[in-house]
């Protein structure tokens, strides 16, 4: 059974820089990191130490609270370095690639023939387990848990996102063998573009969903709201489509192979493109992207609304599939806010004139454009981009005051920090709402565990 | 900045002043640290500065409207635009002068001992509060009635965005309460310069009126209180002038239509109740334009901080203040206007209205999955 779901809330906030559609290279790097950072909320446990030889596929880190779920290297190689910072915490296991790719063999198996829990222990094995986010909290899947279903969403609308049939539309039968294989484990719901919905309205066994609308219909939080929304107790899980490609080669090649396609966009990249690499590539391996120095650049990882700020020296994270280069906004701006337009700046405010220009793109950069102020506009100016069933700023708030009963009301289970970016990003008052969400996703886990 | 403002400099007591002159002039070059990347062009300064430019040809009407009235008091006729206007300009002027010195020093120390920056809030409080106050309050009155209002009303709850009550309205009924020799009675509406008193033979115009004096206009025409040529608070009284700013409010969404949808909805409901069973025999839309009721709807009970956030909570507050409103105009001679006690009540249950309504939103959605 299939359902259209038209979101009429919503913003797709115009960046320029859309990367072209062609691979313009493919990175072997020298050098990848595993990084724990990638994952919420994680206590690795280091398994190699400097000098180990890895192949691809070979476990890196556990998570002490489950030992079972390790994080394997993406290359073959000889770990490098480990390092770490304060307290020794541990920041990032570098391994060394081999020029030639070695890999584990986990052995070729038809997904359809398995049981769940022959499901699980593959993926375990593999380190591909970490793909799987539970909801609520946003968190690495439970092994043991039995989750109400699995989410995946087929397309994204997030600022510059890459385009997800064209990253996925050549591993349809990769992405097919990973649907078959986690169907073993739960229903899997897979939210399609209703306005562009080869290739993924072909996948089977599973239930499709059709959406419309603006960004963030694309986010899988805004999906499962519309589905079936999370209540207090239940957990699903959520897997993107670069990890259903990695878990069907798992069980049709019988390898762990991570490599994607990543957009590289943003106004400051120079020939906005896509190019094939692995989790973990560092950042310098972008040079001809940026070109000079890059000091005036902000390297984000993910999108410009919940991406990382990964930094010049850092590395894409195991979930990406895209890289936005953005300019550092440090110049003042003379009698900005007091100007009647502002041709170069975006606003979906209608005391601006953006809408008068709908198709237009915007050279935006990293500045707040105004102080930071109290709450002072009211729920409804947010919700008008959010197309769930919340309060936003009731949420906020129950964060902030760091009130549980609150927070559960208001729903917290449902969202996660990235489902409320766009009320950051019209915020006039300038507050960092995704922060407050995660401080209360913080504290929900401190108090509920 | 000069160092000498910075934390340790010798002249750090002016830190939030001197932040708020440069941040006044420039758009900071502050960059996102966290969350979200790239944010709106929009920021308060912005939005409240359309409050104000709404809120012109309100006041602007108001200078002109209090040369007008004075002309008539003195037995003068015709509409002489700049002589009135200049006129009311000079009169009204001490009164922004005195509103924004006191409710912004306030705001500058506050801001500095919080160690925030400043906000913006009272600009748009400080524009308003000459708009509802009668013209010839003295101005040591208006004085203490703003650093109340500042003080008591916004501050001590953490200063804008925190408060509860309207603080242009708070003014206003502190004065209301404290001094009401000076906000009733038939002369303190009207500019007289010093030693003056009306022409009584030729002021034969509509008794004084305001916020509170909507009984006064009754048997005025449609006309004179549409356009406002008619005494009463500076800003209040040309319900054309309020319209042109309630547009721009509406098309900008800064101030809810619902909110001011109810408000009339409201008066129209009560004000034909009252038709009907022979209260009164004034008919119902001209309700809308006596008092103070279209500047209180347009300007005050919109306000984002103190009006209901849900969007339903938006139409039972609306609603209530419309009825409320002309429910006291009805019942309370000796107490004619209720528009400032209506709206400043309502903020007081707005978040009840809030809680109300979350509440009732998380049950039907319980409710719903428990079905599903």
């Amino acid at each position: 059974m299939s359902q259209n779901i038209v979101l009429k809330k919503g913003l797709n906030v115009p960046v320029k820089g859309a990367a072209d559609l062609r691979v313009s290279k493919t990175v072997a790097p020298a050098v990848v990191a595993v990084q724990p950072s990638d994952f919420k909320g994680l206590v690795p446990r280091l398994l190699v130490k400097e000098g180990d030889p890895v192949l691809a596929g070979s476990p890196v880190l556990a998570d002490k609270m489950h030992s079972d779920i390790l994080f394997s290297s993406p290359v073959s190689g000889k770990v490098k370095s480990i390092v770490r910072g304060d307290k020794r915490k541990l920041l990032a296991v570098l391994i060394e690639a081999d020029e030639e790719q070695k890999y584990v063999d986990f052995g070729k198996k038809n997904p359809a023939e398995l049981s769940g829990e022959e499901v699980r222990k593959a993926l375990l094995e593999s380190g591909l387990w970490p793909f799987f986010v539970q909801r609520p909290y946003g968190i690495i899947a439970d092994p043991e848990a039995a989750p109400k279903a699995i989410f995946v969403s087929a397309f994204n609308t997030a600022p510059l996102a890459a385009d997800t049939k064209f990253c996925y539309g050549d591993e349809f039968n990769a992405i097919q063998a990973g649907v078959t294989a986690v169907s073993r484990i739960a229903n899997v719901h897979v939210s399609v573009n209703a306005e562009d919905k080869e290739p993924f309205c072909k996948l089977e066994n599973c239930e499709l969903h059709f959406f419309k609308g603006k960004h963030p219909a694309g986010n899988v939080g805004v999906q499962i709201s519309h589905i079936c929304p999370i209540q207090k107790g239940q957990t699903v899980w959520t897997v993107s489509l670069a990890g259903l490609a990695a878990i069907g080669k798992l069980f049709t090649k019988g390898k762990v192979d991570l490599r994607r396609k990543v957009a590289v966009c943003g106004p400051m990249a120079i020939d906005a493109s896509y190019l094939v690499t692995y989790p973990g590539t560092p950042m310098t391996e972008l040079a001809p992207f940026y070109g000079t120095t890059g000091d005036e650049t902000r390297f984000v990882s993910g999108d410009v609304l919940s991406g990382a700020n990964v930094g010049k020296d850092g590395y894409l994270r195991f979930q990406d599939d895209q890289v936005t280069l953005i300019r550092e906004g440090v110049e003042k701006e003379l009698l900005g806010w007091i100007r009647p337009i502002r041709y170069k700046q975006f606003s979906n405010d209608r005391s601006y004139f953006s809408w008068l220009m709908p198709g237009r793109t915007y050279d935006m950069d990293t500045n707040l454009h105004g102080g930071p102020r109290p709450f002072l506009m009211n729920d409804g100016y947010y919700a008008k981009v959010l197309p769930m069933d919340i309060y936003p700023v009731f949420l906020a708030k129950a964060c902030l005051a760091g009130d549980i009963d609150k927070m559960e009301k208001f729903g917290i289970y449902e969202v996660l920090p990235e489902d409320l970016a766009l009320c950051e990003f019209i915020d006039p008052s300038k507050n960092n709402i995704q922060d407050m969400i995660a401080k209360g996703i913080d504290l929900m886990l401190k108090e509920m565990a | 900045m000069n160092p000498i403002f910075e934390k340790g400099g010798k002249l750090y007591w002016l830190h939030s002043t001197i932040d708020a002159f440069e941040t006044f002039l420039h758009v900071p070059g502050t960059v996102t640290l966290k969350g979200s990347h790239v944010r709106d062009a929009v920021d308060l300064k912005r939005i409240l500065i359309l409050v104000v430019i709404a809120a012109a040809p309100a006041a602007l009407f108001g200078m002109w409207n209090v040369g007008y009235q004075h002309g008539l008091a003195m037995g003068q006729s015709g509409i002489h635009i700049l002589e009135y206007f200049w006129f009311g300009f000079l009169k009204v002027l001490p009164l922004y002068i005195v509103s924004y010195l006191v409710g912004l020093g306030i705001e500058f120390a506050s801001s500095q001992i919080r160690g925030e920056e400043v906000s913006e809030g009272y600009l748009v409080s400080g524009f308003f509060i000459p708009l509802i106050v009668p013209v010839d309050i003295p101005l040591w009155m208006l004085a203490l009635a703003v650093a109340f209002a500042v003080i008591f009303g916004k501050e001590v709850f953490g200063g804008t965005g925190m408060n509860i009550w309207n603080p242009a309205l708070l003014t206003r009924a502190f004065l209301f309460f404290s001094y009401p020799n000076y906000m009733s009675g038939s002369e303190c509406w009207i500019a007289f310069k010093k030693g003056e008193t009306a022409v009584a033979d030729a002021f034969t115009g509509a008794t004084p009126l305001a916020l509170d004096g909507a009984p006064a206009q009754y048997g005025t025409g449609f006309w004179d209180l549409f356009i406002g040529t008619v005494p009463g608070s500076v800003g209040e009284t040309s319900v054309i002038a309020i319209l042109l700013g309630a547009i721009l409010l509406l098309w900008t969404g800064i101030a809810s239509w619902k909110i001011m949808a109810g408000c009339v909805a409201g008066a129209l409901a009560v004000g034909a109740l009252g038709q009907c069973a022979g209260i009164t025999d004034i008919p119902c839309y001209m309700q809308l334009l006596y008092g103070g009721f279209a500047f209180g709807t347009v300007f005050m009970a919109t306000d984002p901080v103190t009006s209901c956030q849900t969007e339903t909570g938006k139409w039972i507050y609306g609603v209530l203040i419309g009825m409320l409103c002309i429910t006291v105009r009805l019942f309370n001679p000796g107490y004619a206007e209720g528009m400032m006690l209506a709206i400043l009540l309502l903020n007081t249950f707005a978040p009840l209205i809030d809680h109300c309504v979350t509440s009732a939103h998380i049950n039907r959605k319980a409710k719903k999955l428990k079905v599903a």
